[in-house]
């Protein structure tokens, strides 16, 4: 195997620089999902592009308004509060946390297994992902930037303080299994009620049909079955996430009631 | 590139992608770290990053550029076991010994932060961690005794007599 190119940019511009309109160049965040598939032979890329020096660690406020670079480790997720304390603490083990990106997570493609617990857990929040790739720089809502994410380099998510968010999970085996299914329910701070499911469709979507029927959690779980799209995996059948979404999307908005 | 592995600097070849756990093991004849699963599930290729649990598996090379590796080698100081280490043997927390040097680098960093014997608390430390032999209880139980100071005259445990490996006296 040809060894890639590899780029160690040590600033943001020169990420961005280096990055340009994409391409054949793999992002390299913790490398926890890529360094194995570099290795192995499954990802092939001409360029690699490590970000670990590049200055996108760290978690900003300012006012209600949270920021977090996309190179921050999971592991520094866990003061922000309900419902991402409870999804990160929830994300494989210390050690994968402590290597692991926002940014990876964020692009973690679900094709062999459900990655990417923060997806659903983001676009409950009402999240904005800024990233740069062809055409510049843009900053979009995290369920318009999933579908479209191949060709962007993602700089940060930001999101506004919730009044109250749950996380309703269905539990592993092992810390090493993932969580074949997941639902975020957030009450933003005007009120509204958003909900983000994980596990059910090719990345975390967000539950338009569940949220009009909110008010009455286990018709909002019903009506959750309109927005996925379920898959068979080696770890669930499309079946089986059929049957626990309305569950979890109850408990989730029970839960949410509680810390009313 | 410079990395320095138990406080010796070491100068690395390998190309910049390459897992840590690679150089170790066969550039820089650093064996305890075992190549497990090799893609971040089993835990047996821990060492500590500036003091922080890693899996080595999983670090490309290039990102621990100048860092501070330890690894089982660096543990034991002037032929004397670490507590967890001694604690290790107390309790026979090895059978195999295959997973035994990740464990006992997650050991290390839970216990340099003030860790205590509670036993939520060292799951959750060590639940990436897994061992095929012993059940668990032991490991455990052995963590637990290094984290309330417990001490152990070896030479009454293990195999009753004091045997030298790799220069320290068991
Ligand atoms: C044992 C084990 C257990 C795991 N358990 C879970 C789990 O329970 N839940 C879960 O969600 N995940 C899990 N994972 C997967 C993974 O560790 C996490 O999803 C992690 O957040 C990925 O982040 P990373 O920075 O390591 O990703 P990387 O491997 O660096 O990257 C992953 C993907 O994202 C892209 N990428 C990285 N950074 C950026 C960026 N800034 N902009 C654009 N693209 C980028 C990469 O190109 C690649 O395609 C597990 C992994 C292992 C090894
Ligand atoms: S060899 Fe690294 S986790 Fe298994
Ligand atoms: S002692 Fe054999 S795997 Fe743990």
């Amino acid at each position: 195997m040809e060894d890639p190119a590899v780029l160690i940019p040590t600033s943001v511009a020169e990420a961005i620089e280096s990055f340009g309109a994409g391409g054949d160049i793999a992002i390299i965040g913790g490398g926890t999902i890529l360094v194995p598939e570099i290795r192995l032979g499954h990802a092939r890329p001409s360029r690699a592009l490590m970000l670990h020096g590049a200055g996108l660690a760290g978690i900003s406020r300012e006012g209600t308004r949270t920021t977090i670079g996309a190179m921050t480790p999971l592991s520094a997720l866990s003061s922000l509060g309900e419902p991402i304390a409870a999804a990160v603490s929830n994300i494989a083990d210390l050690e994968i946390r402590g290597q692991g990106t926002v940014g990876g997570n964020l692009c973690a493609q679900n094709t062999d297994a459900p990655r990417g617990d923060l997806q659903g857990v983001l676009i409950a929040l009402g999240a904005t992902v800024r990233s740069v790739g062809a055409g510049g720089e843009r900053s979009e809502p995290a369920e318009t930037f999933l579908p479209g994410r191949a060709d962007r380099l993602v700089l940060d998510v930001s999101f506004d303080a919730p009044a109250a968010g749950a996380y309703a999970y269905l539990d592993r085996a092992h810390t090493h299994e993932y969580t074949a299914l997941a639902v975020t329910a957030v009450r933003t701070a005007d009120g509204t009620i958003r909900l983000g499911a994980n596990g059910a469709g090719p990345h975390g979507l967000r539950l338009p049909s569940a949220e009009a029927a909110a008010a009455d959690p286990s018709a909002a779980g019903v009506a959750a079955l309109a927005d996925v799209q379920l898959f068979d995996d080696a770890i669930a059948s499309a079946w089986y996430r059929e049957k626990t979404l309305p569950v979890l999307v109850r408990r989730a908005l029970e839960q949410l009631k509680e810390t009313a | 590139m410079n990395i320095t592995i138990n406080g010796t600097s070491r100068i690395v070849n390998a190309g910049p992608l390459t897992p840590l756990l690679h150089v170790l093991r066969e550039e820089l004849d650093v064996l305890s770290p075992k190549a497990g699963c090799q893609q971040g599930g089993c835990g047996t290729c821990t060492v500590l990053v500036n003091g922080e649990p890693r899996r080595s598996c999983l670090l490309p090379i290039a990102a621990v550029e100048g860092a501070e590796v330890r690894t089982v080698e660096g543990l034991a100081s002037g032929g004397k076991l670490t507590p967890v280490q001694e604690a290790w043997i107390h309790h026979y927390a090895a059978q195999c010994g295959f997973c035994t040097s990740g464990f006992l680098m997650a050991a290390t960093a839970y216990l340099e932060k003030g860790g205590s014997d509670d036993h939520a608390e060292i799951a959750a430390a060590l639940g990436g961690h897994v061992c095929r032999c012993t059940g668990y209880v032991k490991i455990y139980d052995a963590v637990a005794a290094a984290a309330r100071g417990e001490s152990f005259d070896l030479a009454t445990t293990a195999a009753g007599s004091r045997t030298t490996i790799r220069g320290v006296e068991l």
